[in-house]
């Protein structure tokens, strides 16, 4: 027999298991044009809807005209919120406890608000329908800058002002001004406040995180279909969540959920923009109910750039104490969170600014207070994507700025800097100062891996002889060495502290083994490019014994999947592939009683190995999982139930907590302000590495998002709130001529509460990119005097620092 | 971004196009590559009701060189540019231009003609054309004139063309000397945040005649006809440098948009300008 003559090593190779690069099983159909996105779903009969969008900032709406828009061949209908409503759907909740329009209710508050939905038999006919529906707008103030909101009598939401002009509280507590949305606070104000009075040095430093956009190459859309016989919805669509979605839905429609049925097909890219739900999820199903047909919407670049989710805007201003030998005392931060016309976040219910507490990154910080503001202004509303509603890229570009600020003030070298402040091994687990218990880590490892690998300290003697060349008129390139340790907080997250309108934020797997020892499992998360049909079969694999290849992943469909909150934040992994390991242990241990039966010992004197039970002691003595699945269907075992199923739902103890070490070493042309990445190295430690190849392709990824947002990317408006950044022509969206080659490489320290000590790692690198992007640029002119210049780094943001500094001259 | 709804016509013959255009005036428009005509049509930025497609006419296509002169065809694409061995040799210019046009995709569509009769601006071909001082070719309903590209750009999308006229070629003298042709831009299929084109003859060490034109620094194409002058004769030094920069920033009117304020766009201009004429002079 094969089995006989085949190694231990055949055997786990067969199994293409955890920790092997396992080819992605999705690339054979996306790399030959045949995956199925939204767009590609095409139903009988089906319509297109689409959106008129405000072209103001904030105006009052004031009249919609639809006559010469119904005149339009293939036009049908043409929703306002006057016809929503009478439904009580003019209006929707958001994630985040404010509740957004759906139509123009009287006001626009952003360019782009939709205004009104035009349902036609085809795309063109909605287009030329929009065209020809006539709003009167009548011109509002703008207000663009969140310090300037706070200041102004001009109201953005008169719907959250009483009737007597008080203000009543927000979802997360008192509110200041009319366009104050909540103060969120963590650590201790005033023991921080005494750190930073008696300090020995002390920095203070503003810096403002741009507002940007994922971009997703798959734009927003649905296709929402009522079957008026059977009364059932079916809504297919690009959503990071999809029951979450189906909850929404069914809360905000009345329809009960058994009779909601949400599909995500294969997701072009989410990052995050795709988690929320939209004015056009919410008109295509409206539109459906109403015409008995399906209705497709689909955003074009523009809408999506506009309009959806967008990231960070974030106004932050630091305070970090230490001794005169560097050791940090404590850390003062305050942000002014700039979330748009609606509050459109995606955080946990406690979390209005994320974890922004996470904030004191990887260092010992024993004292440290945080204050964040959240403001409305006439932008569009999200703040989502790119980890954004976790707040966790805009807490380590803050932390790693600041530690870079204070070294510039010490007068130190920021590695050494870094290194004495790291959280020490042996204080695992970490009670941070603003309240995150850290799983573990060992920071000063990484670290020295990183230098080493870069030779740091020639860097250094190489960057110094650049300035003296540069100072003797030898040269217009300045060298810059970019540094960042991050540590990440990713897994949300334990249902105790974490939920989403009130939804814990557990995740699911339910698998079922067949006869002939192949299997399906169905999670409670959807993939949108990670490769979870690869990575969750191989968990699978190394848990219960059947090869990976045998094992087919399903996500997306509510009908089928068990319930979970989806993918965004690195939590698939972290949540979804816990439960994954958790089912598949279920599944063994009913194994490991029918191989006992089989094998006529006790249940206690097998033991698993590899794709078998073995009897203790006698390894030819063995049942295969193959051979035990199929004698779970088909052997009466008494005291067993035939079958082999199992789900788990798995509530995580705690987050857990990847990391990371990234050098880059960028060449700055001083005269036109290009800058030219010479080198970047990438240290990753995601705990366990279920599949390194798929690791390597997340890792590439992120660094380029946070190469797009450090040196260019940007949703930029001008004081009129018109967007100015709305096609690719001006929104940077970096191709293989802007990258560089990458350099990865990685330690494991395993998450200890993690059933296989997985950790996340697919936004480690876009967290932890941007500082170390951003810092390369700031050290290349620390020699000529800069603390703190803003992102994003364009040419000419990057030449207006060397002109004033004065290397012009 | 859906245009608006249009006519498509696809003639086989100058004399239909021409027939076309006269009859729907200002409604209808020739396209060519289509790569700037299109985006403009689904921004409905343009209302195109009559759109003509150039493709099918003969004889657009070809590139000459003969006489010391090339003739380029209207409907030569930039990536044909590229590849043509003959004009690599003959001005080598053209290649390094076309090189740093949008991408692979844009430039197997994007053709001569429709760059350089578009008047964006932004496009590259113009202000390479002017520092070639070639020649366009019209064709109208009064028959066939050339214009000299210097005299072609009037305003932004404003050019010497009648709305009838359909561009048939550009010729161009064998440049002598030699070229570079320099272009910052923010990343790969933008437009110039700066760019300038640079012809240079060298004799004995001296300089003897220099061509200049800077691109998307002014609402046209700015050939300086005074930043070439300030060359001539000189030695290419730090001090002609100097001449010649101060002479083109004279003649350029750059405006403030996402790539960047007025101040830096000059300064760029005139390192990107140093960069091309001592690119030029090292090889001339
Ligand atoms: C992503 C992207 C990046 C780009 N980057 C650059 C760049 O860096 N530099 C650059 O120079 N260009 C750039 N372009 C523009 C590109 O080079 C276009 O192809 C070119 O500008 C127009 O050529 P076309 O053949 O596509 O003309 P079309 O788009 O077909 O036509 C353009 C205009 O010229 C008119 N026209 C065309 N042919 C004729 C003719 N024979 N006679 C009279 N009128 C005519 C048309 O009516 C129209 O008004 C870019 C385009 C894209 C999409």
């Amino acid at each position: 027999m094969k089995d006989e003559v085949e190694s231990r090593d055949d055997r786990v190779a067969n199994l293409k298991g955890m920790g092997c690069s396992r080819k992605r099983v999705e690339d054979a159909r996306f790399t030959q044009g045949k995956g199925n996105y939204v767009d590609d779903i095409k139903l009988d009969g089906m319509l297109f809807g689409d959106f008129v969008r405000s072209p103001y900032a904030h105006a009052r709406v004031t009249n919609i005209d639809t006559e010469e828009a119904l005149k339009v061949p293939g036009v049908l209908a043409v929703l306002t919120a006057a016809d929503l409503e009478p439904l009580g759907l003019h209006w929707m909740p958001t994630l985040a406890g404010d509740k957004q329009m759906v139509l123009a209710d009287g006001k626009v508050l952003f360019q782009g608000q939709e205004v009104a939905f035009v349902v036609a038999e085809d795309r063109f006919a909605a287009a030329d329908g929009i065209e020809a529906v006539e709003v009167d707008y009548e011109e509002l103030p703008v207000i663009v800058d969140p310090f300037e909101a706070l200041k102004t009598d001009v109201v953005l939401r008169e719907d959250l002002v009483a009737q007597d002009g008080s203000i009543p509280d927000g979802a997360h507590g008192p509110r200041t001004h009319p366009n104050h949305i909540f103060t969120w606070e963590a650590g201790e104000k005033e023991a921080t406040q005494q750190v930073l009075d008696n300090a020995e040095v002390l920095v203070e430093e503003s810096m403002y995180y741009h507002r940007t956009h994922p971009c997703p190459l798959e734009t927003c859309g649905c296709v929402a279909s009522m079957d008026k016989v059977n009364g059932k919805l079916t809504l297919w669509g690009t959503f990071q969540a999809p029951h979450a979605i189906r909850t929404v839905v069914s809360l905000i429609s009345g329809i009960e959920e058994h009779n909601i049925r949400v599909v995500s097909p294969d997701i072009g890219g989410g990052f995050g923009n795709k988690v929320g739900a939209y004015p056009g999820y919410v008109c295509s199903v409206v539109a459906s109910i109403v015409t008995g047909k399906p209705v497709k919407w689909i955003e074009d670049r523009m809408d999506n750039l506009m309009t959806t989710a967008f990231a960070r805007d974030y106004h932050m201003t630091g305070k970090i104490s230490a001794t005169k030998e560097g050791k940090i005392t404590g850390l003062h931060c305050h942000v002014t969170a700039d979330h748009g016309g609606f509050d459109a976040c995606a955080d946990p219910t406690k979390f209005p600014a994320g974890f922004m507490n996470i904030c004191t990154g990887s260092y010992d910080i024993p004292t440290a207070f945080l204050e964040v503001d959240g403001v409305y202004t006439n932008k569009a509303p999200g703040g989502v994507s790119y980890r954004c509603s976790f707040r966790v890229t805009e807490a380590v570009y803050f932390i790693e700025r600041m530690v870079e600020v204070l070294a510039i003030e010490l007068g130190m070298d920021a590695a050494e800097l870094r290194r004495i402040n790291f959280i020490k091994k042996e204080q695992f687990p970490y009670k941070a100062a603003l309240g995150w218990e850290y799983d573990s880590g060992d920071y000063h490892t990484a670290w020295d891996k990183a230098l080493t690998s870069v030779d740091y300290d020639g860097l250094r003697a190489e960057q110094a002889q650049r300035v003296e060349d540069f100072k003797a008129g030898k040269t217009r390139k300045l060298m810059g060495v970019g540094l960042s340790f991050f540590t990440e907080i990713v897994g949300a997250g334990p249902v105790k502290n974490c939920d989403i309108l009130g939804l814990g934020m557990f995740d699911s797997c339910e698998i079922r083994i067949h006869p002939t020892g192949s299997a399906i499992a169905r999670l409670g998360t959807i993939s949108q490019g990670q490769g979870h049909a690869t990575t969750f079969a191989q968990i699978l694999a190394s848990e219960i014994g059947l090869p990976a290849d045998s094992i087919t992943i399903e996500e997306g469909d509510t009908d089928t999947a068990p319930y979970g909150l989806g993918t965004y934040g690195s939590r698939s992994t972290p949540v979804a592939g816990a439960a994954t390991a958790m089912a598949g242990r279920k599944i063994r241990a009913k194994a490991q009683m029918i191989a006992a039966y089989l094998l006529e010992v006790h249940d206690n004197d097998v033991e698993f190995d590899v794709d078998r039970f073995v009897v203790k002691g006698a390894p030819e003595k063995f049942k295969t999982m193959k051979e035990i699945a199929f004698a779970a269907y088909n052997q009466a075992i008494p005291g067993i139930e035939p079958g082999l199923e199992a789900v788990s739902y798995y509530d995580p103890p705690n987050m857990t907590y990847p990391f990371g070490a990234y050098v880059c070493v960028m060449d700055i042309d001083v005269d036109t302000g290009v800058p030219e990445i010479r080198r970047f190295y990438a240290l990753d430690d995601c705990g366990t590495r279920i599949n390194p190849m798929i690791i390597e392709g997340q890792v590439h990824g992120g660094l380029t998002e946070a190469l797009a947002v450090a040196l260019g990317q940007e949703i930029a408006y001008d004081d009129m709130g018109n967007v100015k950044t709305g096609t690719l022509m001006d929104f940077f969206l970096p191709t293989a001529w802007e990258v560089p080659n990458y350099e990865t490489d990685h330690t494991v320290t395993p998450s200890p509460h993690h059933p296989i000590g997985a950790k996340g790692v697919g936004e480690s690198p876009h967290v932890g990119g941007v500082p170390c992007f951003s810092n390369a640029v700031h050290d290349a002119f620390r020699a000529f005097g800069l603390r703190q210049t803003n992102m994003p780094h364009d040419h000419w943001r990057i030449w207006k620092t060397a002109n004033e500094l004065g290397l012009h001259d | 971004m859906i245009p608006a709804a249009f006519d498509y016509y696809r003639p086989t013959k100058m004399d239909d196009v021409i027939a076309l255009l006269k009859e729907h005036g200002d409604d209808a428009r020739v396209m060519a590559g289509g790569h700037s005509l299109i985006p403009m049509m689904k921004l409905r930025m343009a209302e195109i009701p009559h759109l003509i497609d150039l493709q099918a006419i003969d004889g657009l296509n070809e590139i000459s060189i003969k006489d010391g002169q090339i003739t380029i065809g209207a409907m030569v694409t930039q990536h044909d540019l590229i590849n043509h061995a003959g004009l690599e040799a003959a001005a080598p210019i053209l290649r390094e231009a076309a090189l740093q046009i949008a991408d692979p995709q844009v430039r197997y569509m994007g053709t001569v003609g429709g760059n350089v009769a578009n008047g964006d601006p932004g496009n590259d071909m113009p202000g390479l054309m002017q520092c070639l001082d070639a020649t366009f070719a019209l064709v109208g309903p009064g028959g066939e004139r050339s214009v000299a590209a210097r005299d072609f750009y009037e305003a932004a999308y404003m050019t010497a063309r009648e709305d009838e006229e359909v561009l048939t070629s550009v010729s161009i003298p064998v440049p002598q000397g030699g070229y570079a042709y320099e272009k910052q831009k923010r990343k790969i299929g933008d437009y110039a945040t700066a760019a300038a084109a640079v012809q240079i003859v060298k004799e004995d060490g001296k300089c003897t005649a220099a061509s200049i034109a800077m691109t998307n620094l002014s609402d046209t194409p700015i050939y300086s006809a005074d930043a070439g002058a300030a060359l001539v004769g000189t030695a290419v030094d730090a001090a002609a440098l100097t001449a010649a920069k101060a002479a083109m920033l004279g003649d350029i009117d750059p405006t403030e948009d996402n790539r960047g304020p007025v101040a830096f766009k000059k300064h760029v201009a005139g390192v990107i300008l140093a960069r091309a004429i001592e690119r030029a002079w090292s090889r001339a």
